[in-house]
C-alpha cells in the first residue's frame, strides 16, 4: 500500500501549503479585527496576544457615534458605486467595440490606453488639480468620480475585452439573422451572457475606486467630501495614533465591498456560455 | 421561398482577394451545395447572401431584390451554423421563438407554431431545456428548428453538420433532405464532405481558390468533372491521376502511359501528338484480374476491406493505381495481378491547364 501512503502525504502536502497561504493572506485581516476589539488600555498593555482577554466594541460605538466615519463612508459608496457603475457601462460598450469591429486608428487607440496605465499616478496629481480647480470639481465628489473614471476605464476596457472575445461571434450573427440589429444582439444575447464579465469588471472598479487614496486626499480638503480612506487618516494625529478606532472603521469599511461581492460572486464564477457551441 | 442570383460578385480583404468574379443563379426551391476545401471562399461566399460580410463587387438578389446594402435581419433568409449557436441563457422554446418574438408574432400563433416544428424534429420533450443540456444531435436539431418556424425566403447552412460523430451525420443528412422535401425551401448548403453534397445537393458548386469550378448535378460532377481538381475532390476512395502522352495516329487517338501502354480513346476534339496529358479513372472503374490475361499488370500493394467492397492497391512499374471491387478479395501483398483500364471509362486532361479535353 505503498501508493496510498503516497497519496496521503501528498494530500497533507496539498492541503498543507493551501492553509499556509490562507493565514498567510487573511491574517492581516485578522489582525485588524482583533485590535478593533481590544481596549486602549489592553492594547499595549496586553504584549501580543491573539485574542484580548477583555474584548470590547467601544471603538465601534465611537466611530459610528462621535466621528465623521459614517459621513466619510457615505461620500465613498457614492464614489465607487457612481465609478463602477460609469466604467463598467463604458468599459462593455468600449471593449465590444474592440472585440468585434476593425476600424481605423485601432492599433493605436490601444497603444495610447496602455500608455495611461504606464504613468505613475502621482505625477498627474498637480495637472489634474490644476485643470478641475477653476471648473470647481476639487472638494467634490463629482470630481473623485470622474478621476476615478478616466483612470480606470482602460483596464475594464482590457477586461471586458477579454469576456467578449471568449464568446463566439456566431450567436450575435445568429441573432441577426434571426432579426435584431446588432445592438438588440448585444443587449439581448452577448450582454446576458457576459455578466461575469459584467461582474469581474463592477468589482474590480469598485475596490480600486473604494481604496484609492492620493486623489482622494490631493483633490478634496474639506471633510465635508472626503471618502473613507482620506478619512482613516483623522486618526492619526501629531502625538499619537488612535490605533483601535482606526481599525474600527476599518473593519467597517470592509463590509460594503464584502456584500459586493456576495452579490456578484454567482456572475464571476457561473460558466455561463457553457453549451453555447458545439459540445 | 425565393430564387437568388450572385452576379459577378467578388470579395477581398485589404488587397486579398478571396472570392473572383463569382456567377450562380440558384432556382426557387433548389437545394445547392457549395463544396470545396478550406478556404477555398464557400463560407465566404454564405456569409455574404446572409448579409454578415459586405460585398466588395457584383450584386446579390434574394426573390429579386438586389440586397447589398440590406442588413441581415432584412434579408428574410434563415442560417444553420456550424458550431449550432444557440442562446445559451434561453431555454429551447425561447431559442426556437426568439426570431417571431423580435418580429412581433402574437403568442398564441408563435406557441403553435414552434410546437409544430418541435415534433417535426422530435424536441417536444426538451422544449424546456437549455442547451447545455443536450447532446449534439439534439442542439443540431434546435438550431434547425429555429430557422424553420420563420419559414423565411432561403436556408443557409454553414458545415452543419461537422461536429458531429459519423453515425449521427449520416441520420441528420438523412433529416435534412427529408426536410427540404416537405418544405421546399430554397437551400444552400456548405460543406467539405462530398458524400453530403452528393446525396443532398440538386446541384453542386465546386470551389477552390475562391473561383467556382464546376456547377452540376452530382453525377455530372461524378461523371464529367471539368478539371483535375473537381476530379481529385469528387468521389472516394479518390480518382486514380496518371501522367500520360496523347498520341495521334491518323483519326485514331490514344494515350500513352506508363512504359509505352496504350489505350485509344474516344475522339478528342483537339490535342497533338506527344501533348503531356493527365489520365483520370475512378477505382471502380479499374478492372482487375488475378489471371494473367495477357494484359498489364502490377503487383498487390495494401488490401482495405471496406465491407461494402474492397480498395485494392496495386503498383506497376511507372505508376500506383487504386481499384474498387465489390467482391471480398484477399490477395497477399506481393500477388501478381492484371489488370485493365476501359477506353470509355478515362477522363483526360491537359497537363498545363489541368482542363478536361473536349470530346
Amino acid at each position: 500500500m505503498k501508493s496510498s501512503a503516497y497519496s496521503r502525504s501528498y494530500r497533507f502536502l496539498h492541503y498543507g501549503l493551501l492553509a499556509f497561504y490562507v493565514i498567510f493572506a487573511l491574517f492581516p485581516l485578522y489582525w485588524l479585527l482583533k485590535v478593533s476589539v481590544t481596549p486602549n488600555d489592553l492594547l499595549y498593555s496586553e504584549g501580543i496576544r491573539l485574542w484580548p482577554s477583555r474584548p470590547s466594541l467601544a471603538h465601534y460605538t465611537f466611530v459610528l457615534a462621535h466621528s465623521d466615519f459614517p459621513l466619510f463612508f457615505k461620500n465613498s459608496v457614492i464614489v465607487s458605486g457612481s465609478t463602477a457603475v460609469l466604467v463598467t457601462l463604458v468599459a462593455a460598450l468600449s471593449g465590444y467595440a474592440m472585440s468585434r469591429f476593425d476600424f481605423r486608428g485601432k492599433m493605436w487607440l490601444v497603444g495610447l490606453m496602455l500608455v495611461t496605465q504606464m504613468f505613475p499616478l502621482v505625477m498627474l496629481v498637480a495637472p489634474i488639480f490644476k485643470l478641475f480647480s477653476p471648473l470647481g470639481l476639487t472638494n467634490s465628489l463629482t470630481g473623485l468620480v470622474i478621476v476615478y473614471t478616466a483612470f480606470n476605464v482602460p483596464f475594464a476596457t482590457f477586461l471586458m475585452q477579454s469576456f467578449f472575445d471568449g464568446i463566439p461571434k456566431d450567436l450575435e450573427e445568429a441573432a441577426m439573422i434571426d432579426g435584431a440589429s446588432r445592438f438588440r444582439a448585444f443587449q439581448q444575447i452577448i450582454l446576458p451572457l457576459t455578466l461575469p464579465g459584467v461582474a469581474a469588471t463592477l468589482g474590480f472598479v469598485f475596490t480600486a475606486a473604494w481604496s484609492e487614496l492620493l486623489f482622494a486626499l490631493m483633490l478634496v480638503s474639506k471633510a465635508g467630501a472626503s471618502t473613507f480612506p482620506v478619512g482613516l487618516l483623522s486618526f492619526v494625529s501629531k502625538f499619537s495614533v488612535d490605533f483601535g478606532q482606526m481599525m474600527a472603521a476599518g473593519v467597517l469599511a470592509l463590509i460594503p465591498a464584502c456584500l459586493f461581492f456576495l452579490l456578484i460572486q454567482r456572475y464571476l464564477v457561473q460558466g455561463l456560455t457553457a453549451g453555447a457551441v458545439k459540445g | 421561398m425565393a430564387s437568388i442570383e450572385i452576379q459577378g460578385v467578388g470579395k477581398s480583404y485589404g488587397a486579398m482577394p478571396v472570392l473572383h468574379h463569382v456567377d450562380l443563379s440558384i432556382q426557387d426551391g433548389e437545394f445547392v451545395v457549395l463544396i470545396g476545401p478550406s478556404g477555398c471562399g464557400k463560407s465566404t461566399l454564405l456569409r455574404m447572401i446572409a448579409g454578415l460580410e459586405g460585398i466588395t463587387s457584383g450584386a446579390i438578389r434574394i426573390g429579386g431584390q438586389v440586397v447589398n446594402e440590406l442588413a441581415p435581419k432584412d434579408r428574410d433568409i434563415a442560417m444553420v451554423f456550424q458550431s449550432y449557436a444557440l442562446y445559451p441563457h434561453m431555454t429551447v422554446r425561447d431559442n426556437m421563438s426568439y426570431s417571431l418574438r423580435l418580429r412581433g408574432t402574437p403568442v398564441e400563433r408563435m406557441t403553435s407554431v414552434v410546437s409544430a416544428a418541435a415534433s417535426k424534429l422530435g424536441l417536444d420533450a426538451l422544449l424546456d431545456r437549455k442547451p447545455r443540456t443536450l447532446s449534439g444531435g439534439q442542439r443540431q436539431r434546435v438550431a434547425m428548428g429555429r430557422s424553420i418556424v420563420r419559414q423565411p425566403k432561403a436556408f443557409l447552412f454553414d458545415e452543419p453538420l461537422s461536429n458531429l460523430d459519423a453515425r449521427l451525420r449520416e441520420q441528420m443528412r438523412v433529416e435534412i433532405k427529408k426536410l427540404h422535401r416537405e418544405l421546399g425551401t430554397t437551400s444552400i448548403y456548405v460543406t467539405h464532405d462530398q458524400v453530403e453534397a452528393m446525396t443532398l445537393a440538386d446541384r453542386i458548386v465546386a470551389m477552390n481558390g475562391g473561383v467556382i469550378q464546376q456547377v452540376g448535378t452530382p453525377l455530372d460532377l461524378y461523371e464529367r468533372p471539368t478539371n483535375l481538381f473537381v476530379a481529385g475532390f469528387i468521389g472516394s476512395p479518390a480518382i486514380n491521376i496518371l501522367e500520360g502522352r496523347l498520341r495521334c495516329d491518323g483519326e485514331r487517338r490514344s494515350v500513352e502511359i506508363g512504359s509505352g501502354e496504350r489505350i485509344s480513346t474516344a475522339p478528342l476534339a483537339h490535342g497533338h501528338d506527344g501533348q503531356d496529358v493527365r489520365v483520370g479513372i475512378r477505382p471502380e472503374d479499374v478492372q482487375i484480374s488475378p489471371k494473367a490475361d495477357g494484359g498489364p499488370t502490377a503487383h498487390v500493394e495494401l488490401v482495405e476491406p471496406m465491407g461494402l467492397g474492397t480498395i485494392v492497391h496495386i503498383r506497376a512499374t511507372h505508376h500506383a493505381l487504386k481499384a474498387f471491387v465489390l467482391e471480398r478479395v484477399d490477395y497477399p501483398v506481393g500477388t501478381s495481378i492484371s489488370y485493365e483500364l476501359p477506353a470509355s471509362k478515362l477522363h483526360i486532361f491537359d497537363a498545363m491547364t489541368g482542363q478536361r479535353f473536349p470530346e
